[in-house]
């Protein structure tokens, strides 16, 4: 299977969970340089939980995560993080530019600031809004501050956290667009709940529930989403352009799905 | 009015409330903006069991203070982040048993306890040149923290889990907030008293909040309105001849109260401009 570009992430058997609750179960996963995949799958399936996962935030029960940078394995990978917009504290008193430099404290305190968040606040449409309280911005003016700290530090995965919550659409095609450019520069894995939005934009899909299905070579149809037990409708539009699947060729059967099949 | 100058106690009342003013607008700040202050109000009320057994023990109350707020302020980070308790129950657990430690001891101490009403209530007019000492250091302490780590502090504050992803060590410096807060809410406790203590450490940056959405512009607002509050305080207090602990805080809710009706027009000039926008 052709892949984009070197492999940069790699999961290995991950079990995890909360307290004793196991959500993640026997997660394997692999994410190379250009890759843009859409993470759908449930609520509680454990898409969050994927995700922080891979920025360590999550002690595993067993299994490992890998990062690789120019294919040598590294302990310090620089990630982006972008949370859903609801999770973050709107009315904190912080302006702006302090949310985007945020995004280098791994730095340390001597943040060289001016230039690079400068730019990363040019290129999100955010340089006017420097000194507004995050409080007065629109849904889609905090949502490229939250993309605009995310990848700040230039980092090679970003992770994203159902960023078109609270968005509307007119705004939400213009973040795609960003999303798309700045593929070119990293992978980007990204939780959504509305699949029929994201179908169109990412180049493979993988589902979470309870563990995760990735299809590869990135076409998506209901067929494939019902083999994975993937409770997710596919809504697609004629203009979308979406490719089907012909054959289900390399994908294992979990026992699972054959009992599923019985 | 110059001449209450003369008087020793009025001097030290001043000094108390600029340096106590510096750690509350600092503090107060953080607080205020991450939306923990009834976890000092916690703090403060458990601070009360200290105080019962250092007069049991015929120790000095505030220090006895210092130590059972350090205590609960350390103990409700760890046993929240470990223990399965909800944090706000907690929080109510060890306000009401500092209490109950107080008043135990309190009642086991022979003879009247003279000053407890202090502890309670607080003075201004009847801080030693010991306290003020001890108001200076940690003022100065809380000062240097925050100018010294004020982005991390900020950021901290602002998104903890995004501070982790970015591998920024957090619990040093969340503890070390913690126990700087600890110690702001004993100094406060000669000042405003235990049962008021909230109010210098919540009313000004409140305050300051209405005006400046900004943490760093919203810190040398609240030393100054939390400046007002005690200095307005201690001369209602003087002229009327009421408890200075009762007026600083008449005072810092009237300041409140001006500064919300002051920033009405403006509030819903942003409003419409949000809408706009």
């Amino acid at each position: 299977m052709s892949r984009d570009g070197a492999l940069v992430l790699e999961l290995n058997g991950v079990d995890t969970g909360y307290d004793r609750r196991q959500v993640l179960q026997d997660v394997n996963f692999r994410v190379y340089a250009h890759d843009f995949i859409g993470i759908v799958g449930p609520n509680g399936s454990g898409k969050t939980t994927l995700l922080k996962v891979i920025l360590g935030l999550l002690p595993l029960w067993r299994g490992e995560v890998r990062y690789f940078q120019a294919e040598k394995e590294v302990t310090r990978f620089p990630m982006g993080y972008m949370p859903q917009l609801s999770r973050v504290d709107a009315d904190f008193p912080i302006v702006v530019r302090d949310v985007v430099r945020s995004g280098l404290m791994s730095l340390g305190k001597r943040l060289p600031a001016g230039e690079q968040v400068r730019r990363v606040m040019e290129r999100m449409d955010i340089a006017s809004l420097e000194r507004r309280p995050l409080g007065e911005l629109s849904g889609g003016q905090r949502q490229r501050v939250f993309l605009a700290r995310a990848i700040v530090s230039s980092p090679a995965l970003l992770l994203l956290d159902e960023p078109d919550t609270y968005v509307d659409r007119d705004f939400s095609r213009d973040f795609y667009e960003i999303l798309t450019e700045l593929n070119r520069d990293m992978a980007i894995l990204m939780v959504s709940h509305d699949l029929g939005t994201i179908a169109s934009q990412v180049k493979s899909i993988a589902c979470v529930n309870g563990t995760l299905y990735h299809h590869e070579s990135g076409e998506i149809t209901q067929e494939l989403l019902d083999s994975y037990r993937c409770p997710i409708d596919l809504i697609t539009h004629g203009r979308v352009p979406h490719r089907v699947l012909r054959s289900h060729r390399g994908v294992p059967q979990t026992g699972r799905e054959r009992e599923h099949d019985a | 009015m110059l001449e209450l100058f003369q008087y020793r106690y009025f001097v030290h009342g001043v000094i108390a409330a600029v340096l106590v003013s510096i750690s509350c607008g600092f503090v107060g700040t953080y607080i205020v903006s991450r939306r923990i202050v009834f976890i000092t109000g916690g703090i403060s009320h458990a601070a009360f069991g200290g105080v019962g057994i250092a007069y049991f023990f015929g120790l000095n109350p505030l220090a006895g203070a210092a130590f059972f707020a350090v205590a609960a302020a350390v103990s409700l980070e760890s046993i929240a982040a470990h223990a399965r308790v909800r944090e706000d129950s907690l929080i109510g657990m060890l306000w009401s048993f500092g209490m109950a430690i107080g008043v135990l001891f309190v009642f086991l101490t022979p003879g009247y306890a003279a000053n407890l009403m202090t502890f309670l209530f607080g003075d201004i007019l009847t801080v030693s040149t010991l306290d003020l000492w001890l108001m200076a250091g940690l003022a100065l302490i809380v000062s240097v923290v925050f100018l010294w780590r004020f982005h991390r502090i900020l950021y901290l504050a602002f998104d903890p889990e995004f501070a982790r992803t970015q591998k920024v060590p957090i619990a040093g410096i969340r503890s070390l907030l913690m126990v700087l807060t600890a110690l702001t809410v004993v100094v406060n406790i000669r000042v405003v008293g235990i049962v008021l203590v909230l109010a210098l450490m919540t009313v000004p940056p409140a305050a300051a909040n209405l005006v400046a959405k900004d943490f760093r512009r919203m810190i040398p607002l609240s030393i100054f309105f939390s400046l007002a509050s005690t200095l307005g305080g201690l001369m209602a207090s003087h002229l009327l001849n009421v408890p200075s602990g009762a007026t600083i805080v008449f005072s810092a809710l009237l300041i409140f109260v001006i500064v919300r009706i002051a920033t009405i027009p403006r509030r819903i000039q942003s409003d419409s401009t949000y809408f706009n926008s």
